[in-house]
């Protein structure tokens, strides 16, 4: 039986006089993994933001269900607090602290201590970041930031991720080790990727999303998608890759 | 009805007085984001500057009209190039240092002049309004609060200077990609900031007696003066000052001047909490 | 590892507390103590802002408010009851309070920096306006006339809770001050240990991360915004124990802006710069206060000018760069226990 995860109703958000996302109807299934693609202004990441708490909303924006719940003008950190991971698309990470007291944070807040060690020693181990676990995460590359960000999602073993860029900046090693953590993690939990990389998304497979002006253009199966006419257009219509 | 009258000078005195002491903070705070706590001790040097120029025999109107603004504004130069050019951005520090700043001027001005009230007469007598006597001096505050902001908003609107200045606080590189110095604007800016700060401090000298600690009467009125009304210069601190100024004195006549005053402070910190983009970050945006 | 990483806090350096708990202790065999119990009060209360701002990145520019509320509530109970200790107990308890109360409006309001500065400016500012304005026999509550710029004198000084007759006065007070400071400091190290702390650091380092974590911020930033108020208002209240006298200058900016310059100067980020900072500092201001050359305004005015600017890039992230240093310091002593060619930095057993 595969339940609705996620759920938006006739979501609209005007930014700074534009309508940047418009009346958009997205619906998520169980153990999906779903991509959310479009050209630059597309509204990507105001929807993302809509969906994360981080732009609040009210009824006249629209409405946002998880998992049955009205999330719609709930904060981050409640949402958060429902079992649901979030990366941003700016690597929001604690530079002063270690990747380790990042790591460490984050899985103490659902789990005991005892736990928590155990979490953090895996997180550290999937995602490869032993050898920098001591160092402080202001002096690592993007790259690695984004990677330590990604973890911090982990920790928490949340049932829905909501990841915006989580390969920009990062090498190509670790954009396919990155591929098969969020498969392995898509095995019990849904995952929303919002990317640009087009090689990071057809190595993701899944059901893409293609959003253009604030609405939602097409949505189908990766190559489908990308071989779609409409699609190309836009994209190269607006600096496409 | 002469009661009336009198109460409606009253009102409008404690507006123009607000808007006049918050002008040169509304200027630098609007333009520059930088937000001055030795704000107080330029209004008071702008007095000390009026009151011992008119000791040495210069003419009162000129000292506070002309030789105040010209001190505090070279002043304001100083300390722009010596201290605020460092911290643009950093809001949290700005306002630190020109704490250290404040507590600094206050000190030097004790050094220099001592610890005793200085004053100056007022250069206007009182006159009758029916049955009550109304300080004529206030009546010039009233005139001159609103010429400056007269002038204040045709420069910013109309003017060259306005104009680029405006820009560059919107959009520093595009200022500068169009040639025009944005470090440059931002001394000149805090410069007439400063001035207009030594200029409410030359009218206001003949008031009271002058102390250097005078400068905290000044500072925490035109602070909040400046933070409720937002970022537009002119609109916000008019609309601060309508609503502080009335709320100010209209509170006064029912008790006393210190509960309007903390009437005041009480209502700065409500208004805060409901719109913490100031009265300009919530209604007339678009306005200078 | 219990407790998890360390964030930057070190463990107590048992050896250096106690060392310095009894230079504090033995004081009294070599000078009078009335001078060091107010660098210990204003430590205390210089503590209190160290704590709030160095390690959850709150800074009130009107610290001085819960000082003062502690000090006038301590004055107005201990001559309502006559005896000590419920009033002690109240003058912490009421400040924390009112902060909880102005706590909860600023951080739910999620208003920024900037505004909190100034609304906890003003907060200040009505508390001394009103205490200076309250003159005369109109103002007073229950029995006690608040007195205005005069402000309240002659109120019962602390005495052995129980015992009304047996008071805490010159040494003796010097004394209960010590272990005042002493275990809030204790109490600081716990807070900073523990699970709350560490969630506080994190919010200091990146807020909103730490909501994308799922905790709630203005949760944490008002339970220790509170927690500092009391601190400020158990000093307040034995600053008019030592002082005998509440006047409306406990209020003052001033007094807000002496505790941010000492705490700056100590050393934001650490617990025991805030101590030695508001000690130095305070003695300074008792040195120039003998003399009128040189006013004390101006000399701290100009420390607070230099430390804010020749702190590049702030006062906050000084304290990530002494970790860096530290961290480095670890990592080149075990190589050099290694190779045992140097001399080792002697630090603490910690991560």
């Amino acid at each position: 039986m595969s339940e609705t995860v996620l759920d938006t109703r006739d979501l609209s958000m005007r930014f700074g006089g534009v309508q940047a996302v418009n009346n958009v109807n997205f619906s998520l299934a169980d153990r999906e993994l779903r991509c959310l693609i479009g050209p630059n202004g597309a509204g990507k990441s105001t929807f993302f933001k809509c969906l994360t708490g981080q732009i609040r909303l009210d009824h006249s924006h629209g409405r946002v269900f998880i998992r049955g719940h009205d999330v719609t003008g709930w904060r981050a950190y409640e949402i958060v607090r429902l079992g649901v991971g979030i990366k941003t698309q700016v690597p929001s990470v604690m530079n002063g602290l270690t990747v380790e007291e990042n790591l460490w944070l984050s899985a103490r807040r659902v789990g005991g201590r005892e736990q928590t060690q155990a979490t953090v020693a895996d997180v550290l181990q999937r995602m490869s970041l032993e050898p920098i676990a001591r160092r402080l995460v202001g002096e690592l590359a993007h790259g690695q930031r984004q990677l330590v960000e990604i973890g911090l999602v982990l920790a928490q073993g949340p049932w829905l991720l909501l990841l915006d860029e989580p390969a920009a900046g990062i090498t190509g090693a670790e954009a396919d080790q990155l591929v098969s953590i969020i498969h392995e993690v898509n095995r019990k939990a849904t995952v929303v990727v919002v990317d640009h990389d087009m090689q990071f998304v057809r190595m993701l497979g899944g059901k893409v999303t293609v959003m253009h002006q604030g609405a939602v253009l097409r949505e189908g199966p990766v190559d489908e998608v990308l071989a779609d006419a409409k699609v190309r257009e836009v994209y190269i219509g607006s600096r496409a890759r | 009805m002469d009661y009336a009258g009198v109460v409606f000078l009253e009102i409008l005195y404690m507006i123009a007085f607000l808007a006049l002491i918050s002008a040169g903070l509304a200027v630098v705070f609007g333009m520059m984001r930088v937000i001055n706590l030795a704000h107080g001790e330029f209004v008071m040097i702008g007095g000390y500057t009026t009151i011992f120029c008119n000791r040495a025999g210069i003419d009162i109107w000129f000292a506070m009209l002309v030789l105040a603004p010209l001190v505090v504004g070279i002043l304001g130069l100083l300390v722009e190039r010596i201290v605020i050019r460092h911290l643009y951005g950093r809001m949290i520090d700005t306002m630190l240092a020109t704490w250290g700043l404040s507590l600094l001027m206050v000190g030097l001005v004790t050094l220099i002049f001592g610890n005793t009230a200085v004053s100056v007469q007022a250069p206007i007598q009182s006159y009758q309004v029916g049955a009550y006597q109304m300080g004529g001096y206030n009546l010039f505050i009233i005139a001159i609060s609103t010429l400056l902001m007269l002038v204040l908003w045709l420069v910013l609107r109309y003017t060259r200077f306005g104009l680029i200045a405006r820009g560059a606080m919107q959009n520093a590189d595009v200022a500068s990609s169009l040639g025009y110095n944005p470090q440059r604007i931002y001394m000149w800016t805090f410069t007439a900031g400063a001035a207009l700060s030594g200029l409410a401090g030359g009218v206001m000298a003949p008031l009271t007696g002058l102390l250097p600690s005078s400068g905290s009467l000044y500072i925490a009125k035109a602070f909040i003066t400046v933070i409720t009304g937002g970022a537009a210069v002119i609109s916000g601190t008019l609309a601060s000052s309508i609503i502080f100024g009335a709320v100010n004195q209209v509170v006064s006549f029912g008790s006393t001047p210190v509960i309007g005053e903390i009437a005041m402070l009480a209502l700065a910190i409500i208004l805060l909490r409901l719109m913490p983009q100031g009265i300009t970050g919530r209604f007339f945006r678009n306005s200078t | 590892m219990t407790g998890g990483p360390s964030f930057g806090i070190g463990r107590v350096r048992w050896a250096w507390f106690i060392v310095a708990a009894v230079i504090a202790l033995l004081l009294p065999a070599v000078t009078n103590t009335n001078t060091p119990a107010l660098l210990l009060i204003w430590a205390l209360f210089a503590l209190s802002l160290g704590l709030m701002w160095g390690f959850a990145g709150i800074l009130s520019f009107g610290h001085a408010a819960y000082f003062g509320l502690g000090a006038y509530t301590y004055a107005i109970a201990a001559m309502t009851v006559g005896e000590s200790t419920g009033p002690l107990l109240l003058a912490i308890v009421l400040p924390a309070a009112v902060a909880a109360v102005i706590g909860a409006m600023m951080f739910y309001g999620r208003i920024s920096d900037v505004y909190m500065g100034v609304i906890t400016l003003v907060v200040t500012l009505i508390l001394f306006k009103f205490m200076n304005a309250t003159a005369g026999d109109a103002y007073r509550i229950g029995s006690v006339r608040l007195g205005g710029f005069n402000g309240i004198p002659a109120f019962p000084i602390l005495n052995l809770p129980g015992d009304p007759n047996v008071t805490a006065f010159g040494t003796p007070f010097y004394y209960v001050v010590c272990v005042a400071l002493l275990l809030c400091y204790l109490l600081c190290r716990w807070i900073l240990g523990s699970f709350f702390g560490k969630v506080l650091i994190g919010i200091r380092e990146n807020e909103s991360r730490v909501e994308l974590l799922g905790y709630s911020a203005p949760l944490y930033k008002t339970a220790i915004f509170t927690i500092s108020a009391g601190m400020a208002g158990l000093a307040g209240c034995l600053f008019a124990n030592w002082a005998e006298i509440v006047t409306p200058g406990v209020f003052s900016l001033g007094q807000s802006a002496e505790v941010i310059i000492w705490t700056i100067v100590g050393g934001l980020g650490t617990l025991v710069g805030p101590i030695i900072g508001a000690i130095v500092l305070g003695f300074l201001k008792l040195l120039l206060g003998q003399q009128t050359v040189i006013d004390n305004s101006l000399v701290l005015g100009l420390i607070l000018v230099l430390v804010v600017l020749l702190l590049p890039s702030g006062m906050l992230p000084a304290f990530s760069r002494w970790r860096v240093r530290r961290e480095r310091a670890v990592v080149s002593r075990r190589q050099a226990s290694s190779t045992r060619r140097r001399r080792g930095v002697r630090g603490e057993s910690g991560p």
